[in-house]
């Protein structure tokens, strides 16, 4: 490598040359030996502790379940995963997209025009406003969540106020509804936060530009402003939507039966069916999903800078 | 250079400003300014950084709306018209070219917000690209021109609109000296070309001066003097106006009846003057119009001659400056072509100091 990058040299220095290119080779190995040392730690770790796991998943994923429940680790075959094709894990994992979706959609319609509001405050106002909005990861976001069971509850102060409204009360715990309001209510500063950060670094200079040249208060946002911050739309969409669709506390809490989300789908097939290949193949299956959504999205929106 | 942009009285000016004031919170920017601009001028609004030079631009584009007073364009009013409803645009300081267009679809942007039709649209996007010889590079994006192409882009994409009025922020601003000087004459050139009146602002005077059928100075949210660049070079109404544009020096005196004044030390000369005797003035002579004579070389008849005593020289490769202490604690300055065969003078050599007294000008304080 580092000879090749090396500029052609006169014949006569040639013998200097080599020396050099060895010298400088010796140099770029002792480097990369040193930035190895530096990451070792964290490489181990992630070994021990997210890949070998997701090893040990993936091969779980093709053994067999006794009829006690054990998992059994002979006859590989693929069992597990002809059943992620059953229709009602099929109707599971459109629900969780459906739920995911609607999620990252109503972050984004709120959480846009407050991150932009954010923006474009003074900077005093602005930490004091990305502070609040940070405030809720202080406490423990299963607390959080048993607090909306008690807001939106029979009785609850929600219901409390339809009913003195006069429309009467109101059912909204254990329902698809309930569930949508606390995704929503869990991941809006997954979206808030890199939308701020994309906005915060629009030159508005440009935005001014665009004015002047006839566009409108709405075009000037769709042709500018919008096409710049994608990037931050982009990730605060993965950011929610990702984890609102392996949802795990939020359906367990917010919802009832017909509200199951992959996560709990998932989880029951760990602990209550004990049916650990069925768990495997469709956790594995939802990652690489994940993961091929994601590369896509970042594809298609990075594109545009 | 000498040409003046007279103002055809009959027609009405493209630009008329009246009793503009903007204020942002407690600070003034912009102080009662009144202007009238004419169809085709090439006007410069010169001053430092703060003058208030650039919120008029502003105020003219549409991006700032003014706390009171009157905008018009050819004679519409357009105080409180959003930007995109005025005939005029916009070259931006550092450019603001929409990174994530191309050439092309940075200079298409004004007219497809105009609704302009396709075939009329190319062909005025190639007819403005050729203008400012970008032909060819209508694929490229922003990043990848230079500051030099960049400017052209953004010239290019606000005369595709044919403006009435073109504003331009420092338009040269970021670019490096030579390419500054090259561009000077360029747009220079290219306002002529088009015809289109340009309102230029800039903090560089000598720029101002080589560009602009008249210039406004600014300072401190006030328009201090308009004029043509020679009116405002050579007959400056105050200090601050004398001081910016170019070096100048600066003498105390007192009126002492017409075409005379009196200096600190009692001694008279002569100025361009009349009015009231006894009044305080200043005098500023530009440097170049002055010149160090020996002593014992007798004055000629009307100059004015004011005895001094060297402080030291200055070499600048095609000129001298000499320093010279007159007139109690006034120190000159005295520039001199670097020309063969002149006389040379030292730190405590006693010299003369001559100018034609025509070069003088009286300024207010």
């Amino acid at each position: 490598m580092a000879q090749t990058t090396l500029p052609p040299r006169k014949a006569d220095q040639l013998e200097g040359q080599a020396a050099t290119a060895e010298l400088e080779k010796s140099a770029e190995r002792a480097a990369s030996r040193r930035g190895m040392f530096m990451a070792a730690p964290g490489f181990v770790y992630l070994f021990l502790f997210f890949a070998l796991p997701l090893l040990i998943v993936f091969v779980y994923s093709f053994a067999n379940r006794s009829p006690t429940g054990r998992t059994i680790l002979a006859n590989w075959n693929l069992d597990s995963y002809q059943r992620l094709l059953d229709p009602f894990v099929v109707q599971i994992a459109w629900r969780s997209f459906v739920l995911a979706a609607g999620a990252t959609a109503i972050c984004l319609l709120v959480g846009y025009p407050f991150a932009y509001f954010i923006a474009t405050r003074s900077p005093k106002v602005r930490a004091a406003l990305l502070v609040l909005v940070m405030i809720p990861f202080w406490s423990n976001f299963l607390v959080r969540t048993y607090a909306w069971r008690m807001l939106l509850g029979s009785g609850g102060p929600v219901s409390q106020v339809t009913e003195f409204l006069g429309l009467g009360e109101t059912r909204l715990l254990f329902t698809t509804t309930a569930v949508m309001i606390g995704l929503v209510y869990g991941y809006l500063p997954f979206m808030i936060l890199p939308l701020y950060a994309s906005i915060e670094r629009v030159d508005f200079s440009l935005v001014e530009a665009s004015r002047d040249l006839y566009a409108s208060g709405w075009q000037a946002f769709r042709r500018v402003t919008w096409p710049l911050t994608r990037p931050g739309v982009v990730a605060g969409s993965i950011l929610v939507f990702i984890p609102s669709f392996g949802a795990y506390v939020t359906p367990e809490i917010l919802g009832g039966s017909r509200t199951t989300m992959l996560g709990s789908y998932i989880v029951r097939q760990f602990l209550q069916a004990r049916d650990w290949p069925f768990g495997s193949s469709l956790s594995f299956v939802i990652m690489l999903a994940m993961l091929g959504a994601a590369f896509v999205y970042f594809r298609v929106g990075g594109k545009t800078l | 250079m000498s040409q003046t942009a007279a103002q055809p009285a009959s027609t009405t000016p493209a630009v008329e400003l009246v009793g503009i004031v903007k204020r942002f919170d407690e600070v003034t920017a912009v102080d009662d300014v009144n202007l009238a601009i004419a169809d085709g001028e090439f006007f410069s609004l010169l001053g430092p950084s703060g003058c208030g030079k650039t919120t008029t631009l502003r105020m003219i584009a549409g991006l700032e709306f003014p706390t009171e007073g009157s905008i018009r364009l050819h004679g519409h009013e357009m105080a409180l018209r959003p930007p995109n409803k005025r005939p005029v645009n916009t070259v931006f300081q550092s450019y603001a070219l929409f990174p994530h267009m191309s050439v092309a679809q940075n200079v298409a942007f004004g007219l497809q917000m105009q609704k302009v039709a396709k075939s009329e649209l190319d062909d005025r996007v190639a007819e403005s690209l050729k203008l400012v010889q970008l032909t060819g590079m209508e694929k490229r994006k922003p990043k990848q021109l230079s500051g030099g192409q960049q400017q052209r882009v953004a010239l290019a994409r606000a005369l595709v609109n044919h403006p009435q009025v073109l504003l331009l922020d420092e338009p040269l601003g970021a670019l490096d000296l030579k390419l500054r000087k090259a561009m000077q004459l360029e747009l220079k050139e290219l306002q002529q070309r088009v015809g289109i009146t340009f309102v230029y602002v800039t903090h560089d005077q000598e720029e101002a001066l080589t560009m602009s059928d008249r210039i406004g100075v600014m300072s401190e949210g006030k328009l201090l003097q308009v004029g043509t660049p020679e009116e405002i070079y050579e007959q400056p109404r105050t200090r601050m106006v004398a001081d910016f544009i170019g070096e100048t020096n600066f003498l105390p005196a007192t009126h002492a009846g017409t075409g005379r004044v009196r200096l600190v030390n009692g001694e008279e000369i002569d100025a361009p003057i009349d009015g009231v005797a006894g009044q305080e003035l200043t005098l500023t002579v530009r440097p170049e119009k002055m010149a160090v004579v020996a002593t014992e070389v007798p004055p000629d008849p009307g100059v004015n001659a004011i005895e001094g005593i060297v402080h030291r020289r200055v070499y600048l490769g095609n000129a001298l400056t000499y320093e010279v202490d007159v007139a109690g604690d006034v120190r000159l300055h005295v520039r001199h072509e670097n020309a063969p065969g002149q006389q040379r003078f030292d730190t405590g050599d006693r010299v003369r100091v001559c100018w034609d007294p025509s070069a003088t000008a009286v300024l207010e304080a």
